[in-house]
């Protein structure tokens, strides 16, 4: 029964909330990873896109819900989730065409397209701002567990509880969804092919006919979707802040490059292992050593690691140690 | 050498226009105003000096400005507060140990890594074992007197303190210190390429910000340092000069505006007297054989390295010197505010903002980058009655009641951001050498 309880501890603090924010970091990162390899540069206004399609989906909510249309046990913004996508491509389309088209073609250096970036993730986060305002915003208006720690408790007769948030497994199942779409895309379809070869070795593809234009209009597509799916799944989980969203930035490019920039299943590993080990090392091991050891061999103190203020400084350290360490990351991703 | 007259008369221009901008706010506005703009236009222009040193003249890409100048701003606290004293007594023994397990660690790492040049695995564990382990002897000493220096008197100190000297000796210490750090970041980051550099230097100025904020008894973390000692006398002792209050007769000012309008005037003359000096040395620097070994350098690197010129070490050395000016700038402003808080360090504004200075400026000019501190600084300032401005002249025919027009006059601040990042993809587009371009040199 101990060892269930400490399994329950684990489980309830670590791996639904690990998942979960996993989940997130990895559709962001994969957008990061597919714009760097094949327009080649970082995109720095991915956290921005993210909050984009964030807050296109609460205002098609809102229209929505004027309507008086629910889906109630779960989230009326899945329902915006479509049209926000296309908006958010849209958006991502006029940004290439206006912003980062004209350095592609003139071959700028790529430091160049990511200053470019910047000016984007100024412009859209001021768009933003000016749009939605600052404040903050609880978007998820369907039920809220699919299984509170109280009624694990009183099921099962355990001390501790497991709680299952709805907007914890939506996410779960979007994200899978969206990453199954993906790779189906990339491996199986003409497209994704060319894309893939594209990003491979840009002279060869355009030999065999591939076409630039194409290929990189499939590659903002791929972006837009991913980072509205991500941006609104964030939204939903926590609540809706748009300061938050320049803070993922970072941990983004962490879970990227942990996984090895470039490469699609190293960007998911990425995610998991940042939003795993910042849990991990943040999470105070008493309770659930007092499971499992007698309680007079427990050690006094907290048994931290690092303290909670330190959460998102550990994605920031992972970073800095894997680009020091081993710039290549996990699955070997391209070096500039 | 005409084309050298030319250049000349251009930056010139620019300086009038940015002083006839200052005479329009001081004319329309106030002149307290004016002031306050000034100076923190002159700390950015530094700022924007540091980084175009690194990234106009030498390539390296630092996205660490707004770590560099918190460094900065904490020296300006440890070095002009207060000791806290009864802290001090206790905890000599906790700072040798501290040291010395510093110490022990560095060289046993760095033994490690000698030995064991070619396994790698092996390296790194001990590495980590070592670290590990001093970070045990470091914690098991340290935490005790953590909460001992955050409990005393945590309303008012509750941190170290500093060693109350005046605060204008913060701003070289800041630059040394800043350049110690700049050091140990250059030695272990400078071997990434661009992009890379970019984000891990991002990354390390959020981990400083982190420290500082989260270490309550190096400088109270979120709770603040208020009231530093000012290098300037203080306008409640102006208003009593009986001088000044004839002075404010005669020029029909109030006393408190004049006070306030003199205390900011003599940080503008600390500044542009720092400004002056940095300006020149670099001048001085460019234009020697070492500006054009840099220049080589980051015009192309293989080429430069064929030369024999050693790049890893020119890197490191021009990171360190960008380093230190922003450290200067960044003791420099919290001077000026008088206050250190660790929660006001974004890095859309300190970091960004300042490289958006360099590029409109003009990378690869010293003058482009004051220019652009200038420039980026007012219209930071003053977008937002410019995007009201915007707002009313899109929404003409509209009534004053109209529903989005409050809506979007009550955004009107958020404007700057939309308005800076369509002047940096602007002018990444349509003038990319900015607006004052690099000379040609030989």
């Amino acid at each position: 029964m101990e060892i269930i309880n400490a399994f329950a501890l684990i489980i309830n603090y670590i791996i639904i909330p690990g998942l979960t924010y996993g989940c997130q970091l990895a559709l962001g990162a994969l957008g990061v990873t597919i714009i760097y390899t094949v327009l080649r540069f970082s995109n720095f206004a991915h956290g921005e896109l993210m909050s984009f399609g964030a807050m296109t989906s609460i205002l098609i909510t809102w229209i929505i819900s004027y309507f008086g249309i629910s889906i109630f046990p779960l989230p009326t913004i899945i329902l915006a989730l479509p049209i926000s996508i296309l908006i958010t491509i849209s958006y991502c389309l006029l940004i290439d065409k206006y912003c980062f088209q004209y350095h592609r073609k003139k071959n700028s250096k790529n430091v160049i397209s990511l200053i470019v970036s910047i000016g984007v993730m100024f412009f859209t986060s001021g768009l933003i701002r000016v749009l939605i305002g600052p404040n903050d915003r609880t978007i998820n208006d369907g039920e809220r567990f699919i299984i509170s720690a109280r009624k694990f408790k009183e099921i099962t007769g355990l001390t501790e509880g497991i709680s299952l948030k709805l907007s914890q497994s939506i996410t779960i199942i979007v994200s899978i969804i969206a990453v199954a779409f993906l790779f189906w895309f990339l491996n199986k379809t003409k497209t994704g092919k060319s894309m893939r070869a594209y990003s491979d070795n840009k002279d060869l593809a355009l030999l065999s006919g591939i076409k630039t234009e194409n290929v990189i209009f499939y590659t903002w597509l791929i972006t837009g979707t991913l980072a509205c799916i991500a941006g609104t799944l964030y939204g939903l989980d926590k609540s809706y802040k748009p300061f938050t969203y320049l803070q993922l930035v970072l941990p983004i490019f962490a879970a990227a490059i942990v996984g090895g920039i470039g490469n699609p299943i190293g960007a998911i590993i990425g995610g998991f292992v940042i939003s795993f080990s910042e849990l991990l090392i943040t999470f105070s091991y008493n309770k659930f050593l007092s499971y499992l050891i007698p309680i007079n061999f427990l050690p006094e103190g907290s048994l931290q690691i690092l303290s909670t203020d330190y959460k998102i400084a550990i994605s920031f350290i992972i970073l800095v140690l894997v680009l020091i360490l081993k710039p290549t990351g996990i699955y070997k991703g391209k070096l500039l | 050498m005409k084309t050298n007259f030319f250049s000349e008369k251009k930056y010139i221009n620019a300086y009038l226009v940015c002083a006839f901008l200052f005479l329009l706010v001081g004319l329309f506005q106030s002149w307290n105003v004016a002031f306050s703009i000034l100076n923190l236009c002159l700390i950015s222009a530094i700022m924007s000096i540091g980084i175009n040193i690194q990234w106009g003249n030498s390539g390296i890409v630092n996205f660490g400005v707004m770590g560099f100048a918190a460094i900065g701003g904490l020296c300006g606290v440890l070095i002009s507060m207060p000791p806290t004293l009864e802290v001090w007594k206790e905890g000599t023994a906790v700072i040798i140990i501290i040291l010395f397990s510093f110490l022990v660690a560095g060289i046993l790492i760095k033994r490690f890594w000698k030995i064991f040049v070619y396994n790698k695995y092996i390296k790194i564990l001990l590495s980590i074992i070592v670290i590990l382990f001093s970070l045990y002897l470091i914690k098991s000493t340290f935490i005790p007197s953590i909460s001992f220096v955050e409990n005393t008197n945590s309303a008012k100190t509750g941190y170290i303190g500093g060693l109350n000297l005046p605060i204008i000796l913060s701003w070289p210490i800041a630059g040394l210190f800043c350049g110690v750090i700049a050091f140990l970041i250059g030695k272990i980051a400078l071997g990434l390429r661009s992009d890379y550099l970019a984000i891990a230097t991002l990354g390390i100025s959020e981990i400083i910000i982190y420290i500082i904020k989260n270490e309550e008894w190096l400088a109270r973390g979120v709770k603040n340092v208020n009231g530093l000692p000012r290098p300037v006398p203080y306008e409640i002792d102006l208003q009593k000069n009986e001088f000044i209050q004839t002075i404010s007769n005669t020029l029909n000012l109030s006393v408190i505006e004049l006070s306030s309008l003199i205390v900011k005037g003599l940080y503008s003359i600390l500044f542009i007297l720092v400004l002056l000096l940095i300006f020149f040395l670099l001048q001085k620097a460019i234009k020697s054989p070492w500006g054009r070994m840099m220049r080589a350098v980051r015009d192309n690197e293989i080429s430069a390295e064929a030369m024999g010129i050693n790049v890893k070490k020119r890197h490191l050395q021009v990171f360190i010197i960008g380093s230190a000016i922003i450290g200067i700038s960044g003791a420099m402003l919290t001077t000026l505010d008088g206050q250190f808080t660790p929660s006001s360090y974004q890095p859309l504004r300190y970091t960004f903002l300042i490289w958006i200075m360099v590029i409109i400026g003009g990378s690869g000019n010293n003058h482009g980058a004051i220019i652009g501190g200038f420039a980026i600084w007012f219209f930071w300032i003053q977008a937002e009655p410019i995007g009201i401005f915007l707002i009313e002249l899109i929404t003409i025919f509209l009534s004053d009641q109209n529903e989005v027009k409050l809506y979007l006059l009550n955004h009107a601040a958020y404007m700057r951001l939309l308005l800076m990042g369509l002047v940096l993809i602007l002018a990444l587009r349509f003038f990319p050498k900015g607006i004052i371009e690099e000379e040609k040199r030989l």
